[in-house]
């Protein structure tokens, strides 16, 4: 086990509404997450030394600290690869209070992903610059490949080439992510479920994806609040201790179109994350009382599935059929509804389901849960944590 | 009150456009024979009396579809068309444009035939309007469909054949076309650097080209300045054949970029030097798209300044080598 491990804890969360269209400025979004996410770690503004965030955030750490009243920044860093951001933020922040480089770290991320800049809409018609990354796209915009859907369609139907899954085994994940949502009235989708007929009955938007495949948009703001464990003690709310935190980036790790891997039916970048959880805990996927991962495309749940170890290669769709995922399956996945289901807040809004969870308070309870994981954004480098009762 | 524009046109329903006319000339070999000639018809009964007794038939026949052929107008009165004091067919026409409808297009002609011609038959033929629809929006512009019934007969008036004829007058987009014509959208560009340049370069004179290690001979896609086998700098470029597999495929249906069609079928295939790459995939249905499919290369000249390497099926000759 890691010395990390246990060392610090989420003792603080905190979100504004969930909507298609905020009406204010990402900024403000931002500071509505934070100030609230302290309030519930029984804190104040001038507690916080240390700020994380994701690299596409719009609002650098200095607009937040000065509006928010934060004061002093000792620590402040941020982690790329959009969504892959989310448990490396906690993993950034969880490593600087352990190295001593701040007491206090909260973690945010605020957009109008939806009434504002979508990225669903794609890279097709973004500016050119001759930077690497940008000229990564060269290979994919000019044939048409410029949206998520259709870089994670790609994946999709190798895998399902190379295991028989079918899109219904995609869609099951779909209806799960919906039964939660319909009872969290936090949800956009709260009270619509929907059936596998459904699912399947819906549009195109890149085969084998069908809409109901791809995840909302969302406008919105999450903050998480960090501190020792031994901090943590003094605080009102019951510590969730980070007993697993990791980043990953594969070999031939390329944005959403790591195609060129001798093979493409896994996610190898979310492996590598697996395995430093595990070890970092001790722990391994069985004992995982519940699964929040992140289902921005439901392809990607399954590959998630089999990195993790929750079942074996090509064998998620069995797992999920099995009833494993349901809320009195082995390990309830995405209790909150999911990016599917509640909002995409690139996946910062599934860390915080994941602390409810752990606190007993999450409105989908399933029982008592000593450790869940939760994972970061797939098909780019990621990241995932372990949050336990411990 | 007059009469609006709408009576006035549903007044011709039921109405004669074409009095009985008869063909310049009766049916004869001659002409069979142009015809025959020109379409390359096999049949031997048009031209063969033998062939035609031995089906049963007292003489050689006319191909059935050349009705319209005898009571054709011919050159002379193409050519120096003959102002009639009194043509219905006229009228009618002059009515269509008056409304804006001073375009036509044949969208459908069914013939019933009723018994076979021979030489010597002497055919006529007579146009009524059957219908006339109200204003539908079409892909051409707004207009109205005219079904008319062309009736052929003999000398002795029986019915040899009947044709439904219907034609799509149109007020032509005047407007659309008055207006300078939107450049067609252009795919998205590449983003050009010291890095990738020399790939699209070399596309645009028609060579795929597959990076490749001088210290260790790995090649390698995407491109990039370094080999990560072995970590030399130095690298060239061999050509591709341009034979590949479909690794996998992606059919895109929303959201739609102007440059493209939809559905459009994208595809990460294989080349035969063991690479991967992007592509689209050409004349090949996304139905048809099967993964471990042969493929072949095809240069898209997309635009002046991008020329891209897509693929489509390996023709049969391609299979065997």
């Amino acid at each position: 086990m890691s010395s990390l491990s246990g060392a610090t804890a989420i003792v603080g969360i905190g979100a504004t509404e969930f909507s298609k269209e905020s009406g204010r400025s990402e900024l403000q979004l931002g500071c509505e997450a934070v100030t609230a996410a302290i309030a519930d770690a029984g804190l104040e503004p001038g507690d916080v030394d240390g700020l994380v965030t994701f690299t596409a955030e719009s609002s650098s750490e200095i607009h937040i600290a000065r509006n928010v009243g934060i004061g002093d920044l000792t620590f402040f860093s941020r982690v790329g690869y959009g969504g892959g951001a989310a448990a490396g933020t906690v993993a950034h922040a969880a490593a600087a209070i352990h190295a001593g480089l701040a007491d206090v770290v909260v973690c945010w991320r605020s957009f109008n992903e939806r009434s504002g800049e979508r990225y669903g809409l794609g890279q097709a018609n973004r500016p050119m610059d001759t930077n690497a990354d940008r000229a990564a796209y060269s290979w994919m915009t000019p044939f048409g490949l410029s949206t998520p859907a259709q870089w994670v369609a790609m994946f999709a139907q190798r895998y399902m080439h190379e295991y028989g899954a079918t899109s219904e085994d995609f869609g099951r994940i779909s209806v799960i992510d919906r039964a939660r949502a319909a009872t969290n009235p936090k949800a956009h989708f709260y009270g619509r479920p929907i059936t596998l007929e459904e699912h399947q009955a819906s549009r195109w938007i890149a085969e084998p994806l069908h809409l109901l495949d791809c995840c909302q948009e969302t406008d919105g703001g999450q903050a998480l609040v960090l501190v020792s464990a031994e901090r943590a003690k003094d605080l009102p709310q019951k510590p969730a201790y980070v007993v697993g935190a990791a980043q990953g980036s594969g070999e031939d790790q390329h944005m959403m179109t790591s195609y060129y891997r001798p093979d493409i039916s896994g996610i190898p970048e979310m492996g590598l994350v697996g395995r430093q959880l595990w070890e970092q805990s001790g722990l391994s996927a069985a004992d995982m009382d519940a699964a929040i991962l992140y289902d921005h495309f439901t392809p990607f749940v399954l590959a998630q599935l089999e990195e993790l170890g929750f079942c074996g290669r090509g064998e998620a769709s069995d797992f999920i059929r099995s009833g494993a995922l349901e809320l009195d399956g082995a390990v309830p996945l995405n209790t909150h509804g999911g990016q599917l289901g509640e909002a995409y807040l690139h996946g910062m809004n599934g860390i915080a389901e994941a602390v409810r969870l752990v606190r007993g308070t999450s409105v989908n309870q399933p029982k008592a849960v000593d450790n869940v994981v939760v994972t970061a954004g797939t098909g780019v480098p990621t990241s995932g944590v372990v949050l336990g009762a411990r | 009150m007059s009469a609006t524009y709408e009576e006035r046109l549903n007044a011709w329903v039921g109405k004669q456009l074409v009095r009985p006319t008869p063909a310049a000339d009766p049916v004869n070999v001659p002409m069979i024979r142009h015809w025959v000639e020109a379409l390359d018809v096999a049949n031997p009964v048009h031209l063969d009396v033998e062939a035609a007794h031995a089906t049963g038939r007292g003489d050689v026949v006319a191909p059935a579809s050349m009705i319209q052929a005898w009571i054709m107008r011919g050159y002379a009165k193409t050519v120096r068309p003959q102002a009639g004091a009194d043509d219905p067919y006229a009228e009618f026409i002059a009515l269509l444009n008056e409304g804006g409808y001073t375009s036509v297009v044949a969208t459908d002609s069914d013939f019933e035939f009723m018994r076979e011609l021979v030489p010597g038959d002497h055919v006529s033929a007579d146009e009524s309007v059957e219908s006339i629809s109200p204003e539908k929006t079409t892909g051409l512009g707004a207009g109205r469909f005219v079904t008319t019934v062309k009736t052929y007969r003999d000398a002795s008036g029986e019915v040899l054949a009947t044709q439904k004829w219907r034609t799509l007058r149109f007020k032509p987009k005047a407007a659309a076309q008055a207006e300078p014509e939107k450049p067609q959208a252009l795919r998205p560009r590449a983003a050009i650097n010291l890095d990738n340049q020399f790939w699209f370069e070399a596309a645009k004179e028609h060579r795929l080209v597959i990076q490749r290690c001088t210290a260790c001979q790995t090649l390698r896609h995407p491109v990039g300045p370094q080999c990560p086998h072995c970590q030399s700098f130095d690298w060239d470029t061999v050509e591709a054949s341009g034979r590949a597999t479909l690794y996998s495929f992606t059919v895109a249906h929303h959201p739609r970029h102007p440059a493209f069609d939809y559905p459009l079928v994208i595809a990460v295939v294989e080349l035969e030097e063991g690479t991967r790459l992007i592509t689209n995939l050409v004349g090949i249905a996304p139905e048809d798209a099967v993964i471990g499919m042969p493929l072949e290369l095809e240069w898209l000249d997309a635009d002046a300044d991008l020329t891209l390497p897509v693929f489509r099926a390996a023709s049969a000759a391609g299979e065997e080598n």
